[in-house]
């Protein structure tokens, strides 16, 4: 059965690629490339058999070889960083850029010039309606997590989605690296600080500020500067912290792959959902039944505290799960 | 105000300039850091304190953390090569 | 051009800054073979425009920061927000960003043993015979 052996082939392949990485692939095109122009030259004479042409004649074999070469030179353009015409050219396309760049600043409104900017509607659009729109008092909150909420769940989505591919990336290994890293992570487990006193007494000290600071900045967003992103860094950072002091055991004991996994995906999907029944209310008209609350107050604001904390949970577990998986190669 | 901030933007910029030029990978990646504190001071004159907070927790502290991080990581395979290349001697 | 320039220095400092960061962090990007300083430039180049849009944001006086106070919602008593909220959103993406390029490095390392581009470039040659 031809058709079978072709389909049968076209499978080693693609395990020969994955195998031996892209190089095969990469022959392949250049052969069919080759074969092509060998095959389209000999059109005219059309009566030799297949079987003839697929014969190594030398003109094929040169034409093969300059082909290889053209999709080598393609592939490594790299190459050339260290040529000094390269090196020459990409500093004066840099220098001219920035003086192309500042000849373009002359031409821009003064730098803290309030006379060039007022008539600019839309900030003082945002700054006269934030209040009663979105019951905000911190109208870059207001901004980001009312007006632009959708850009908000995008960009919560894009952290997500790099969580993702560093996981993918640094978790893909060979079967005979499995061994390795077993041991690699064993002698990462003995070297762990356990008992380095300055970093767990300085830890001791610090963690609790951090970590509270961290949840007043999340809590307090629609009130003060701050809000979910800024607020999500620094709880981050103080689990990171954490576990660089007290070990992969401690923090074991309440963040792990599960918890990350629920907490960022039931955050990600109560922000949707949120944002979703919010717009549906507010474009059809239907009172919403969010209680906006006073001003000011920390219950106040409607979706604005719950999309803080949705966002802050998301950001938080992203920082930390990025740095477990550059720091161990697994979570 | 502004003799201040001239200086963290002279800051800024010698930063940038000597990350461009050193060696040492640690070495840039420290100074990296420094330049991004430099540039959550100079929001806070800019009267932006919001984009102040994120720079000092994102920009200084978990992008170095995360460099940091990979830098071990690059390390680690490459003690790990030159033990199986010394296994590799010893069996020879 | 000299009236230009003490222009620059005198009204757009800021501004300056934020451009020199850019070019120096675009010239790490095309001239240095180390894919860690690659990144790092990127990050900068980042930076740059981060400083350039927010010093636009900006006005001078008696402004306070836009955050509410006392109940007052005069355009005239605040800086400008919206730079703020872009570069906010900016800000956590580029170290996404730069976590996802990282990752490729330490995958690129595995598998080629170096961080040098003319290196990798070469070796890439090499297989491909």
């Amino acid at each position: 059965m031809p058709a079978n052996k072709k389909k049968h082939d076209a499978f080693a392949r693609l395990a020969d690629w994955l195998e031996n990485g892209a190089q095969p692939l990469d022959e392949e095109i250049g052969e069919s490339l080759a074969d092509e122009a060998y095959e389209e030259e000999n059109a005219a004479e059309k009566t030799i058999p297949s079987v003839e042409v697929k014969k190594q004649t030398p003109k094929k074999k040169k034409r093969q070889e300059r082909h290889r070469r053209k999709r080598r030179d393609a592939l490594t353009v790299g190459a050339y960083a260290d040529a000094w015409w390269y090196r020459v050219t990409a500093f004066i396309v840099c220098v001219s850029l920035v003086g192309l760049l500042l000849y373009g600043v002359v031409r821009m409104p003064l730098f803290g010039n309030a006379d060039t900017l007022a008539d600019s509607e839309v900030a003082s659009f945002y700054v006269t309606h934030t209040l009663e729109e979105t019951g905000a008092v911190n109208i870059v909150t207001g901004i980001i997590l009312d007006y632009r909420g959708f850009d908000t769940l995008g960009e919560s989505h894009v952290l997500f989605v790099a969580v993702s591919s560093v996981l993918l990336l640094l978790s893909i290994r060979g079967e005979k690296d499995e061994q390795e890293r077993l041991l690699e992570s064993d002698r990462e487990q003995r070297t762990e600080p356990d008992h380095d006193l300055v970093l767990q007494g300085g830890a001791r000290l610090l963690l609790p500020l951090v970590l509270i600071f961290g949840i007043y900045i999340i809590l307090n967003g629609h009130l003060s500067p701050g809000g979910g992103f800024s607020g999500g860094a620094v709880l981050g950072a103080g689990l990171i912290l954490y576990q660089n002091a007290f070990g992969y055991d401690r923090i074991g004991k309440f963040f792990t792959y599960r918890t990350f996994r629920a907490v960022s995906v039931s955050a990600l999907l109560f922000y949707a959902l949120a944002k979703g029944y919010h717009f549906l209310t507010g474009a059809n008209h239907i009172p919403g039944g969010i209680p906006e609350g006073t001003a000011g107050a920390i219950l106040s604001g409607g979706l604005l505290l719950p999309l803080n904390i949705a966002v802050g949970c998301v950001v938080t577990c992203t920082m930390y799960a990025l740095y477990t998986m550059f720091r161990r190669g697994a979570f | 105000m502004e003799i201040l901030n001239v200086i963290l933007l002279a800051v800024i910029v010698a930063c940038a300039v000597a990350v461009s030029l050193t060696r040492g990978l640690l070495s840039a990646v420290i100074v990296f850091m420094i330049q991004g504190l430099a540039m959550s001071v100079v929001w806070v004159l800019l009267q932006a304190p919001d984009l102040a907070i994120t720079e000092a927790a994102v920009g200084t502290g978990i992008s170095t953390v995360l460099m940091l991080a990979a830098l071990k990581k690059i390390q680690s395979v490459q003690r790990k090569e030159e033990r199986r290349d010394a296994g590799k001697q010893k069996e020879a | 051009m000299l009236r230009h320039v003490t222009e620059l220095v005198n009204q757009h400092l800021d501004e300056v800054a934020a451009l020199i960061l850019f070019g120096v962090g675009f010239t790490m990007l095309l001239l240095d073979k180390n894919l860690i300083k690659k990144i790092i430039g990127f990050s900068m180049m980042d930076s740059g425009i981060y400083l350039f849009l927010a010093s636009y944001g900006y006005i001078g006086g008696l402004r306070s920061a836009p955050v509410y106070t006392n109940g007052v919602t005069d355009p005239a008593a605040y800086v400008n927000p919206l730079p703020a909220g872009l570069v906010l959103t900016g800000i956590v993406v580029s170290v996404s960003v730069t976590a996802v390029m990282l990752g490729l490095t330490v995958r690129l390392y595995q598998r080629y043993h170096t961080l040098d581009m003319d290196e990798i470039a070469e070796q890439i040659r090499k297989e491909g015979k």
